[in-house]
C-alpha cells in the first residue's frame, strides 16, 4: 500500500498562504495528509538588536523597538522601556503608567479584530472578514484620536510617556468603547455560533495543554490550550499592577479545553470585551500627576550613559508574552545588551504539533491561528518525492482549497438536512 | 510558592558553591505599589544543569523566555531567561540564570531534554554567538542564510564578529573590531 502511496514534501512559503510577512513551512504529506513539519524561519530578520547595541542611543532604541512589528508598537517599547528604567533605577510616574495600559489595551483590541478578519478570509467568509475590519476602524480612529497616529504612536519614553490623556478626552474614548460593548454579542454569534465557522476551527489544530507546556506556548495559543499564563496577571507591571486582571481560557466560556483553532477564536473574542473593560477601569481610576520622570531629554540621555546595570521588561502583547532584555554599562553610550523575545518566537515551535495529522486545506487557518507575526504569500512549491518533479502551487490555490473545503462541509451539511 | 529569598536559599542548598552568586531585585509598581521581582542567580557552568533541573522542581513546567548572550572581551556570558509561578495572580517573578563561559571553550550543555521549547533558542545562541550547545537535537542554523560564511558570529565583538560584513555608508569610516 506505501509503495503505490507517494510521500510529498510541500514548502509554503517564504511567500505565505495565512499572513502578510515571510516564513516556510516545509509539510511532508501523504495524500491529503500531514506527516511532518518544518518551520524555516529567518527572511525577515533585519539585526535590530544589533543595532541597538552598535548604532543607536538608549532613546533612539524606543522608536527602533517600536518598529520591530507592524502591530505591536506598543508593547515593544513597553518592555523595552520597563528593562531600561530598571537598569538606571528611574521609576515611571503612576499617571503614565494607566496611560501606557490604556494604549497597550487599544492595541490588543485592533489586533484581535485584524486576526478575526484574516481568519474568516482564510477559510473564505469573506463578508465577515469585512464586516470585522470595518467594525476595526473604530479603534483605529481611537488610536489616531489618543496617541496622534494609527501605526507608530511614539508615545513611550524612558520614565513615562510622551502624551498626556487629557479629561476632555475621555468622552469620545468611552463613545468607542460603548459602540464595542453594543456589538460585541453580535460578534461572538458570527463567530462562535455559526456553524461553518465552526466545522472548519472545532478539533482543527489541536495544541493539548500538556504539549504548551512543553513547548513554551504564550499569549492566546497558550491560554486556548489551558495554560494560566498571562503577564498582566502574573506579574504586576504598569496599570495592571493596580487591576485585576485574570488570564482567559476558553473554558470561562464553553466549559472545556479543547485547544484547536475555535478555542483561539473564544480566547481573543472574550480578550477584547476584557481589554474594554480595562480601559473603561484605567479612565475611573487614573491618579493624575506628571507624566515624565524626567523631561529633559538631554538630561535622562546623560544619565542613561552614566548608569550601569541590567534590566527585564515583560508585557502581555496581543499575541503573547514580550521580553526585553537590557544591559546598561557605564560611559558606553549604546546599549551593552540588548535581546529581545516576540511572542511568535516561542509559539512557532508549536507549529509542527498542530499540523500534524491535518490536512492541506486546514493549514492556512491552522498556521494562521496562532496569529504569527512574520511575514505573507504567494506561491508554494510542491515536490513530489519519486519523480522530483516540482510544481508551483500559487497562494490563490491553496487559498482556493481551503474556500473549497468550507464549501463542501457546507454542501454535506445542506445534503443532510 | 516560596518568597524569592527562599528560591535563593534553596538554590545554595542544592549547588553549594556552584552558586557564585544571587541578586534579588524589587520594585514598587504603579499606585498600589505590588512589587515587581526578579531574581538573579550565577552558577558555575558543571551546575548548570543541575540548577535548571531544581527549577523544573519550583514549578513543574517553568516557562523559559529566552537566552541572551553577551561577549565580554575574554569571556561569553549566557543569561537564561526563566520565569517562575506563573498562573498565579501578581506571584510571578522572573529569573535570569547566569552562566559565564571562557572564550577558549565556549560549550555549555542542552537543555531541550528538560524544556524541549529550549530548541529555538539554543539553535539562535549557537549560531550568532559560536557557542557550541553540545548535545542538541537539531544542530542546523535557525535564522542566519544557509549561505552565511562559517566562523562569523554577528553578536561576538572580537575577530569572529561580523565587522567586516558591514556596509560603509557614504560619509563614514569603517569600525574596527575593538571600537
Amino acid at each position: 500500500m506505501d509503495e503505490t502511496k507517494a510521500r510529498y514534501t510541500i514548502p509554503v512559503g517564504p511567500i505565505h498562504p495565512a499572513l502578510k510577512e515571510p516564513i516556510r513551512l516545509d509539510l511532508e504529506v501523504d495524500g491529503e495528509l500531514i506527516v511532518d513539519v518544518d518551520v524555516v524561519v529567518g527572511q525577515v530578520h533585519r539585526g535590530i538588536e544589533w543595532l541597538g547595541m552598535n548604532r543607536n542611543n538608549p532613546i533612539q532604541n524606543i522608536y527602533l523597538s517600536e518598529r520591530v512589528c507592524g502591530i505591536c508598537n506598543i508593547c515593544h517599547p513597553f518592555a523595552y522601556v520597563m528593562a531600561v528604567e530598571q537598569a538606571m533605577g528611574i521609576t515611571p510616574p503612576e499617571r503614565a503608567e494607566y496611560i501606557r495600559v490604556i494604549t497597550a489595551e487599544m492595541e490588543r483590541i485592533h489586533s484581535h479584530l485584524l486576526w478575526a478578519g484574516v481568519a474568516a478570509h482564510e477559510i473564505g467568509f469573506d463578508t465577515v472578514f469585512y464586516l470585522v475590519w470595518r467594525v476595526r476602524e473604530e479603534i483605529m480612529d481611537l488610536v489616531e484620536y489618543v496617541t496622534g497616529n494609527r501605526v507608530t504612536k511614539a508615545m513611550f519614553q524612558i520614565g513615562g510617556v510622551r502624551r498626556d490623556i487629557t479629561e476632555e478626552q475621555f468622552p469620545r474614548i468611552r463613545k468607542s468603547l460603548d459602540y464595542y460593548k453594543s456589538i460585541f454579542d453580535q460578534l461572538r454569534t458570527i463567530f462562535l455560533d455559526d456553524r461553518t465557522i465552526r466545522m472548519r476551527t472545532r478539533n482543527v489544530g489541536i495544541l493539548k495543554t500538556e504539549d504548551a507546556f512543553r513547548l513554551l506556548a504564550v499569549g492566546p495559543t497558550g491560554r486556548a490550550s489551558g495554560v494560566p499564563k498571562d503577564v498582566r496577571q502574573d506579574q504586576p507591571y504598569g496599570g495592571y499592577a493596580d487591576l485585576d486582571v485574570k488570564a482567559i481560557t476558553p473554558d470561562l466560556l464553553t466549559g472545556v479545553v479543547v485547544g484547536d483553532v475555535y478555542d483561539r477564536i473564544v480566547v481573543r473574542l472574550l480578550e477584547v470585551k476584557q481589554s474594554v473593560e480595562i480601559i473603561e477601569q484605567c479612565l475611573e481610576q487614573m491618579p493624575p500627576g506628571p507624566i515624565l520622570a524626567e523631561p529633559k531629554i538631554a538630561k535622562l540621555l546623560n544619565a542613561l550613559t552614566k548608569a550601569e546595570g541590567e534590566g527585564i521588561g515583560r508585557a502581555e502583547a496581543p499575541r503573547g508574552e514580550v521580553v526585553h532584555y537590557v544591559r546598561l554599562e557605564a560611559g558606553r553610550e549604546t546599549l551593552s545588551n540588548w535581546k529581545i523575545r516576540a511572542p511568535t518566537y516561542v509559539n512557532l515551535m508549536s507549529i509542527p504539533t498542530m499540523l500534524k495529522g491535518g490536512q492541506i486545506a486546514d493549514v492556512p487557518i491552522a498556521f494562521a491561528s496562532i496569529d504569527p507575526c512574520m511575514s505573507c504569500t504567494n506561491r508554494a512549491v510542491v515536490v513530489d518525492l519519486r519523480t522530483n518533479r516540482k510544481s508551483l502551487l500559487t497562494d490563490e490555490e491553496l487559498h482556493q482549497l481551503s474556500v473549497e473545503k468550507t464549501r463542501k462541509l457546507k454542501g454535506d451539511e445542506f445534503d443532510k438536512q | 510558592m516560596l518568597s524569592a529569598e527562599a528560591i535563593i536559599e534553596s538554590f545554595k542548598t542544592v549547588l553549594g558553591d556552584s552558586l557564585v552568586g544571587s541578586r534579588i531585585y524589587e520594585r514598587e509598581v504603579a499606585v498600589k505599589k505590588n512589587l515587581f521581582r526578579a531574581i538573579w542567580l550565577h552558577v558555575e557552568r558543571e551546575a548548570f544543569r543541575k540548577a535548571v533541573e531544581h527549577i523544573c522542581e519550583l514549578q513543574e513546567y517553568p516557562h523559559l523566555a529566552i537566552i541572551s548572550s553577551a561577549d565580554l572581551g575574554d569571556r561569553v556570558e549566557l543569561i537564561y531567561h526563566f520565569t517562575l509561578y506563573y498562573g498565579h495572580h501578581l506571584q510571578e517573578l522572573s529569573l535570569g540564570l547566569r552562566v559565564s563561559l571562557p572564550k577558549n571553550d565556549l560549550k555549555i550543555p542542552t537543555i531541550t531534554d528538560i524544556i524541549p521549547g529550549a530548541l529555538f533558542t539554543e539553535r539562535e545562541t549557537q549560531e550568532m554567538m559560536g557557542v557550541e550547545v553540545v548535545g542538541i537535537p537539531d544542530k542546523r542554523r535557525l535564522f542566519l542564510p544557509d549561505d552565511f560564511p562559517e566562523g562569523v558570529y554577528p553578536w561576538r565583538t572580537d575577530e569572529t564578529g561580523p565587522q567586516d560584513m558591514l556596509r560603509v555608508l557614504p560619509g563614514r569610516q569603517q569600525k574596527h573590531s575593538d571600537g
